[in-house]
């Protein structure tokens, strides 16, 4: 069992992310995930902390697109809804911006992001994600 | 009328300096210029100030730049930062220190020469490991998201956002000191270059100088002063980054709202005249819903009706706000300053009639800080 001591959340989350898995936290008596990893649970302050692995599930909540100077090209960035219930800053892959809607089933890809990784979305039908939009 | 207990506070002098550009200054010259602005307008001397307020754009010990600036010894100092909400923080600790008597004069002040200097724009919104891999633009960004979601859920649109962009030009054109005095279009809107969609940049509030002060004491050292009472006062907070936001639509106005009404012991029917923190053309729409002046998902259709602008039933920014009078990076002690020349019979040709309550609402981070002051005249007192 980790304990309290143990929990360097930010360091954690991105070893996970280096080995492919993309990580929640949850306390274990609350059971409800949360993003992003804390050393306690928001609003109980519980510290019994587990990570538990994401599904990767989600739903796009809310878009802009990124208006840049060429020949850059704009960009969108979105909050997703995870099928788990929290909600996090990322971006879709693989869609343009006027395909992108509030609504779209979305699933979890990790990229490398500067020298560490992060998680962004890929529309869900290009994945094998087995959920229904 | 029912008076909450903050109104044992007043503000008797308000003042702004340098908006739109002051090339020269630093930013604590100009708000060193609006305080003592602020103090001369209320009779008060500058030795009397007893309890100082802040919260400079680059300097986080603020409260200590400018005392020495001052050259006061302050009984209580305060450098308190929610982004532009923090002078209606600063408001809230002063009329509690007043009551207490701790101090006996309070000063609030904040200036910011981001337009001319060479500093650049200052920006306390740095992201973390879980924003900055995607690029989102602080802060138009995080009000960006908002907007969207704000328009699937309720069918908002851009004829809204404009309403809201017109109502508060049509205001600035009134106001000698506002920086944009040109009439907007519908053409001049849509050709607006986009910034983060749904947000043009005339969805975004100005980039210019500007200073702003007040003055606050106990209500016994009110006497034959103009004043602005402080009636009611609540802040609330649910969030600091966008994607923690509990609601993209609704933000903690809604409890710094119930807050400030419930001390004040007023609605929102009894308000006169509205200023709000509009950094962008979003937040106006949402406060209006957030604070009771109309239903939840509503605020589109309330200001698309013209209420909210000159001749209105309910005027909202009547110096024309952040989008087109002033936007020195922290907009929240302006709302405050016209809220007292409304309340005091000052604003000039944008003056509307019959003001008794105003409310100041600041907002501060990405929709994260909400505070919400409801002032009213002297004869409220």
């Amino acid at each position: 069992m980790k304990i309290i001591e143990d929990i360097r959340p930010d360091q954690e989350f991105l070893a996970f992310l280096a080995q492919g898995k993309f990580m929640l936290q949850q306390s274990r008596s609350s059971g409800k995930p949360f993003f992003y990893p804390r050393v306690a649970e928001p609003r109980t302050g519980k510290t019994d902390l587990e990570w538990i692995e994401a599904s990767g599930g989600g739903t796009v909540y809310a878009t802009t697109l990124v208006r840049v100077r060429p020949p850059n090209a704009d960009y969108g960035v979105i909050i997703v809804e995870l099928d788990e219930g929290p909600r996090m800053l990322s971006r879709v892959e693989d869609v343009g911006p006027a395909e992108l809607f509030i609504g779209m089933r979305v699933q979890a890809k990790i990229v490398p992001f500067e020298d560490q990784h992060c998680v962004v979305f890929v529309p869900a039908a290009s994945e094998n994600s087995g959920k229904d939009s | 009328m029912t008076i909450g207990r903050r109104a044992q506070a007043a503000i008797v002098g308000a003042a702004t300096f340098g908006i739109g550009e002051a090339p020269g200054f630093t930013s604590m010259d100009l708000a060193a210029r609006a305080a003592i602005a602020a103090l001369d307008e209320a009779g008060i001397g500058l030795a009397e100030v007893d309890g100082l307020f802040v919260g400079q754009p680059s300097d986080f010990l603020s409260g200590l730049t400018f005392a020495e600036y001052l050259g006061i010894q302050p009984r209580l100092t305060n450098n308190n930062r929610t982004g532009g909400s923090a002078f209606l923080t600063h408001m809230n600790v002063a009329a509690l220190a007043l009551a207490a008597g701790e101090i006996n004069v309070a000063l609030i002040a904040y200036g910011s020469n981001q337009r001319t200097g060479t500093g650049g724009l200052v920006s306390a919104a740095a992201p973390n490991i879980y924003e900055k891999p995607y690029g989102l633009r602080l802060p138009v960004g995080g009000y960006a998201l908002a907007a969207s979601r704000h328009m699937h859920e309720f069918g908002t649109t851009k004829d809204h956002l404009y309403a809201v962009v017109k109502s508060a030009r049509d205001w600035a054109m009134l106001n000698p000191e506002a920086f944009l005095r040109k009439p907007v279009t519908r053409e001049d809107y849509d050709s607006a270059r986009m910034v983060s969609d749904p947000l043009s940049v005339l969805d975004c509030c100005l980039v210019t100088d500007g200073a702003a002060a007040i003055v606050m004491v106990r209500k016994d050292r009110v006497e034959k002063r103009k004043a602005a009472h402080l009636l009611g006062l609540g802040e609330a907070t649910d969030h600091y980054q966008i994607a923690q936001m509990p609601d993209l639509t609704t933000s903690a106005a809604k409890f710094s709202g119930q807050r400030a009404f419930a001390q004040a012991g007023l609605t929102p029917a009894d308000v006169n005249v509205v200023e709000l923190y509009d950094a962008f053309s979003i937040n106006t729409i949402m406060f209006l819903e957030d604070l009771g002046f109309c239903k939840k998902g509503e605020g589109g259709d309330f200001v698309g009706s013209g209420v909210t602008g000159p001749g209105g039933s309910l005027p909202v920014n009547t110096n024309g706000g952040g989008l087109a009078c002033v936007h020195p990076g922290m907009y929240g002690l302006f709302t405050v300053v016209e809220a007292f020349r409304q309340l005091t019979g000052t604003a000039g040709d944008r003056q509307v009639s019959g003001v008794d309550i105003a409310v100041a609402h600041g907002n501060g981070g990405f929709l994260s800080s909400q505070v919400t002051a409801i002032l009213g005249s002297n004869a409220t007192r």
